[in-house]
């Protein structure tokens, strides 16, 4: 009986609307990371991505007009970063975590000062698509009214998981990332493949940036991410090197995150801080009930064993 | 004597070389770098006042970059010094609020050991996460943290709430009486001496003992280790419990030196900054003391940075940025500078 | 930057560089900078940075409009932790700068910092924003100012109570503390003034800026059928702008955020900073007495409402100002029995009034009926 209790069909159409705005940039962010560890590097360093990339795209879509224009620079911002992260890991003895978390103080320092001017002003924001044009509840529009960039996010993934498995380029990268030795004794250059990678991951990363600021929440200031750069990495894990299973886990992550907030504006308001952990305890609890001591999961890249 | 020149004059060279970077972006934003150069060094070791600036600040880095250097020491990456730092600080909280009334000495005492055994037990469970599920310390690490500020806020905007504190919700005050105090008449609190002393502590122990030697032969190759008898897991969760245990002191500090209750400022970052002053140091605990000091005094300068040129707070986070990314990059030069070698040989 | 503003910028410099030096060597470079001695120096500081749209930006408004009188040096300082840093900043501000007057404006600040730096120095005044500062408790050179914006809240609820169609309003809330709640509870009780079964939905998001969670809650609560939301927050900037996309109404909070909702906006409670400031300034020129606790409303103009949106009909219009005018002659009374709390407790009995001034209403921990939500986490 939907009409004599609105409120909790309100609250699983809230997670479900939730699970897609709040998981698009955990979606975006989780592929580039997935690229860039299937060729054997791990990059923290995408918060300052996703970061620059909000910043960027809010300021180049208010200087230019174009939401789209910003989102393309917000990916080119990010594959400058990535080209950084990469041309630094490749030294001998350089650590790929430190240099993450090396780049996400100087992409969040550069984000911050650069983006001063852009924190009042307001940029256009990215058109949405009306999914839910069929349907006469304004509820449901409402949730099902999708961005652009979830679509091709959507789209994205099962592409990624056919490039892995059966483009010449996605199993250049599965070599690197299994064996640098092995792929070495091919013939490979190893450096360069982790270059394009983390590129392209850093690509994905800046571009899941922009809907942030340039669509939901839609605005650039400095509490913008909590996190989610940080958090998609950990997604990654959780979602087993499988760009089909990053976007369930991006929605999964979208929809706890809106459950807190869903559940309280339906009157149960106790144990909001719980909620709030929520996404943290389940992903923690998933590590150490799938992770072993004696093997390495299934679609996890060599060269990441060691991590 | 060739390997102390090197370890003295890539990371000096480093720096140089991102202070020359710091100085364009600051010519390209459009302010006078030398000026600037100039205020940061007045802001961080120009004075006896900005000395103790420097100090109070560099006082928590010192410690929570032990949370990060002692388990990299064994082949870990641990960010977890915020939630440790959170931990450690809360617990201590709970039992100088429940002893307060005894004799101070006591309640000291007996909240520096609840910090350390909270927060080491904290960081112990991630290096045993790793050790016995192979979870990722990393991740692991840093969903702690996440997990540590939650059940803060829970306790301090619940059941610890002192309603007197109003609008800055709080704990009840652990007493006057029970306050570390500052050094003599300086300003700075006791917190700099249990940074310094854990450092050499931790140092000594990790260069001049048995264990020391154990932790940096598995941290090397942890098959070899293996292979040689050490107890492996034993060895990473006493590495990890330490690291836990010397980050839980600087949340002591914060509650018995600065604050005097537990409230939300207790994750006000230091936890994060300690990463980048570990990695700096290259994990030697006793390297940790200066290089603390040089982000302590970064850090201080900041505010006469705002007031001087109008440049935003972010000012200070690219200029560690930068530092943190050179340092990095510098890693590789080790053992490559070739015109040191000769010296090397001659000086023997 | 123009060349002007840079040789500002510089001469700031070589001062700051002279007050530093213990010598005094760089001093004889720059004369001019003993000149402005006789300037009134005050200095802020701000927990977040100083352009939120909300809090911060509020007092950095405030500051920077101090800037036309041209006896006044300001300077300030922003994101800076309710930690030590707050102490050392103070006290850098004091020693190098010659600050004569400190608002450090963060709630946070006062117990035990600001408290700590005054015994130290007592020429120095401190002011804080926050009301706390007690006679019998606290030092002479220690002060607080603060503003009754729950004045211009109960007002906006006021609106929010006209227009809205289903009844339902949403508050958007960082935390559950006394300041937080008398906003809630004087919102809900304007909105029930003009009709009794109103009811106020609150999220709290647990932090003060948390812009995912803001979004999500405003979107939750659209879906819920509130049709009004406004928000305690630090920015307020994304509730009000979701809002808008919604296409339901918003009222600000802290500053002006007409523009970013140009059809939904009704109003909102801003603080009036500039005038405090500019009053403190003029008070230290003449050489007065800065009095210890300066609080005040609408009347007072420490507070006012941001300016009606096109949206707001004429009969909630009207009623508003009528409330207003009853602010500003000092006859309304918010917090006046009979007034029950939420869980059907009576919490102010019949008969009973307690003024904006009591300081019974700064340690509110209850909300009103009509409220959903409660203060325990």
């Amino acid at each position: 009986m939907v009409e004599a209790d609105p409120g909790y069909a309100g609250v699983l159409i809230a997670v479900l609307g939730g699970a897609i705005r709040v998981g698009t940039p955990f979606l975006f962010v989780s592929l580039g990371e997935c690229l860039t560890e299937k060729s054997g590097r791990i990059n923290l360093g995408l918060e300052a991505n996703l970061i620059m990339g909000a910043m960027s795209g809010y300021g180049v879509a208010y200087l230019s007009g174009s939401a789209w224009l910003g989102v393309l620079v917000a990916g080119l911002t990010g594959v400058v970063l990535g080209l950084i992260h990469a041309l630094l890991c490749q030294q001998d003895k350089v650590n790929d975590i430190a240099v993450g978390i090396a780049m996400m103080l100087f992409g969040t320092g550069l984000a911050f000062y650069l983006g001063k001017p852009f924190i009042q002003p307001v940029a256009p924001r990215l058109p949405s698509i009306e999914l839910g044009a069929w349907s006469d509840s304004p509820v449901l529009r409402a949730a099902l009214e999708i961005n652009a960039l979830f679509v091709v996010g959507v789209i994205l993934a099962p592409l990624m998981a056919w490039f892995f498995r059966y483009a010449r380029w996605g199993l250049l990268v599965r070599t690197v990332g299994e064996s640098r030795d092995a792929a070495l004794a091919m013939g490979i250059n190893v450096n360069r493949v982790r270059l394009y990678a983390t590129m392209g991951g850093g690509f994905l990363a800046g571009v899941g940036g922009s809907f942030l600021s340039l669509y939901y929440p839609g605005s650039w200031n400095e509490g913008l991410s909590s996190g989610q750069g940080l958090m998609a990495v950990a997604l990654v894990i959780f979602a087993r090197w499988n760009p089909v299973y990053c976007l369930y886990a991006s929605l999964l992550f979208g929809g706890a995150a809106a459950l807190g907030p869903a559940l309280q504006s339906v009157g149960i308001t106790w144990g909001y801080y719980l909620f709030n952990a929520a996404p943290y305890v389940l992903t923690l609890g998933i590590m150490i009930a799938t992770s072993s001591r004696k093997q390495r999961f299934a679609g996890m890249p060599g060269e990441m064993s060691n991590i | 004597m060739y390997r102390l020149i090197e370890s003295i004059l890539i990371p000096v060279m480093a720096l140089l070389l991102s202070l020359l970077v710091f100085s364009v972006f600051i010519m390209l934003s459009g302010s006078n770098a030398l000026e600037v150069l100039a205020t940061i060094y007045r802001g961080a070791f120009g004075s006896w006042f900005s000395w103790q600036n420097t100090l109070v600040r560099a006082a928590p880095l010192m410690l929570t970059a032990l949370c990060t250097a002692l388990p990299a020491r064994i082949g870990l990456i641990n960010i977890g010094g915020e939630g440790a730092m959170v931990v450690g600080g809360l617990c201590a909280a709970v039992v100088g609020i429940s002893m307060n009334g005894m004799s101070p000495m006591v309640v000291m005492s007996a909240m520096v050991i609840t910090g350390m055994l909270t927060a080491g037990c904290w960081v112990a469970m991630i290096g045993a996460l790793k050790h016995y599920r192979n979870v990722n310390e990393t991740i692991s690490s840093l969903l702690l943290n996440y997990i540590a500020i939650a059940i803060m806020s829970f306790l301090i905007l619940g059941p610890m709430r002192d309603p007197a504190t109003l609008n800055n919700p709080s704990s009840f005050p652990i007493g006057e009486a029970n306050m570390i105090g500052n050094i003599g008449e300086s300003s700075i609190h006791w917190g700099l001496v249990f940074g310094l002393v854990v450092c050499i502590a931790l140092w000594f122990l990790m260069r001049r003992t048995s264990f020391g030697f154990a932790v940096d032969m598995t941290g090397g190759n942890i098959r070899a280790a293996q292979i040689s008898g050490l107890g492996v897991g034993k060895l990473i969760i006493i590495t990890c419990f330490l690291a836990g245990a010397a980050t839980g002191i600087a949340g002591v500090i914060e509650v018995a030196a600065v604050h005097g209750r537990a409230n939300l400022s207790l994750n006000s970052g230091y936890g994060y900054a300690g990463i980048l002053v570990a990695f700096l140091a290259r994990h030697n605990p006793l390297a940790i003391i200066p290089v603390a000091i040089l982000m302590g005094g970064i850090r201080a300068s900041s505010g006469l940075l705002q007031r001087g040129f109008d440049l935003p707070d972010a000012t200070t986070l690219v200029l560690q940025g930068i530092i943190f990314i050179v340092i990095l990059a510098s890693e590789s030069l080790y053992g490559r500078i070739k015109w040191l070698r000769p010296m090397a040989v001659r000086h023997g | 930057m123009s060349e002007q503003k840079l040789n500002a910028g510089r001469r700031k410099a070589l001062k700051t560089l002279s007050a530093l030096s213990a010598t005094g060597l760089l001093g004889s470079f720059v004369p001019g900078a003993w000149a402005s001695a006789k300037k009134v120096k005050m200095g802020f500081i701000y927990v977040g940075p100083r352009d939120d749209y909300g809090y911060n930006q509020a007092h950095f408004e405030g500051k920077s409009s101090l800037s036309n009188l041209d006896w006044v040096k300001t300077f300030d300082e922003e994101n800076v932790p309710e930690t030590i840093e707050v102490v050392k900043s103070m006290e850098s501000m004091i020693n190098l700068d010659d600050a004569q007057v400190l608002f450090p404006t963060s709630f946070g600040y006062f117990d035990p910092h600001i408290l700590k730096v005054a015994k130290k120095y007592p020429d120095v005044m401190f002011l804080h924003c926050g009301g706390l500062w007690d006679e019998k408790k606290h030092p002479k050179n220690v002060g607080s100012y603060f503003g009754y914006i729950d004045e211009p809240v109960y007002l906006a609820g006021v609106v929010a109570g006209h227009m809205s169609k289903s009844g339902k309003l949403g508050y958007i809330a960082a935390i559950p503390i006394p300041q937080v709640l008398r906003n809630i509870n004087s919102f809900t009780l304007g909105a029930r003034s003009v009709n009794p079964d109103i009811t106020t939905n609150v999220v709290f998001t647990g932090g003060w800026a948390n812009p995912v969670k803001e979004a999500e809650a405003a979107n939750s609560m659209a879906d819920q059928g509130i049709d009004v939301l406004t928000c305690h927050v630090d920015s307020p900037k994304v509730v009000v702008q979701t809002a808008e996309k919604r296409g339901i109404y918003s009222c600000g909070y802290h500053t002006d955020q007409s523009v970013l909702a140009p059809k939904g906006f009704l109003t909102g409670a801003e603080w009036n900073w500039s005038k405090v400031y500019a009053d403190y300034a003029e008070m230290i020129k003449s050489g007065k007495k800065i009095p210890n606790l300066i609080r005040g409303g609408l009347k007072e103009g420490v507070v006012k409402p941001s300016p009606y949106g096109k949206a707001v009909t004429a009969k909630a219009k009207s009623d508003a100002d009528a409330v207003l005018k009853k602010f500003m002659n000092g006859s309304m009374v918010v917090y006046k029995g009979p007034i029950k709390d939420n869980t059907g407790k009576t919490v102010i009995p019949e008969g009973k009034a307690y003024t904006q001034t009591d300081i019974w209403l700064e340690s509110m921990d209850w909300l009103v009926e009509g409220v959903i939500g409660t203060t325990k986490g």
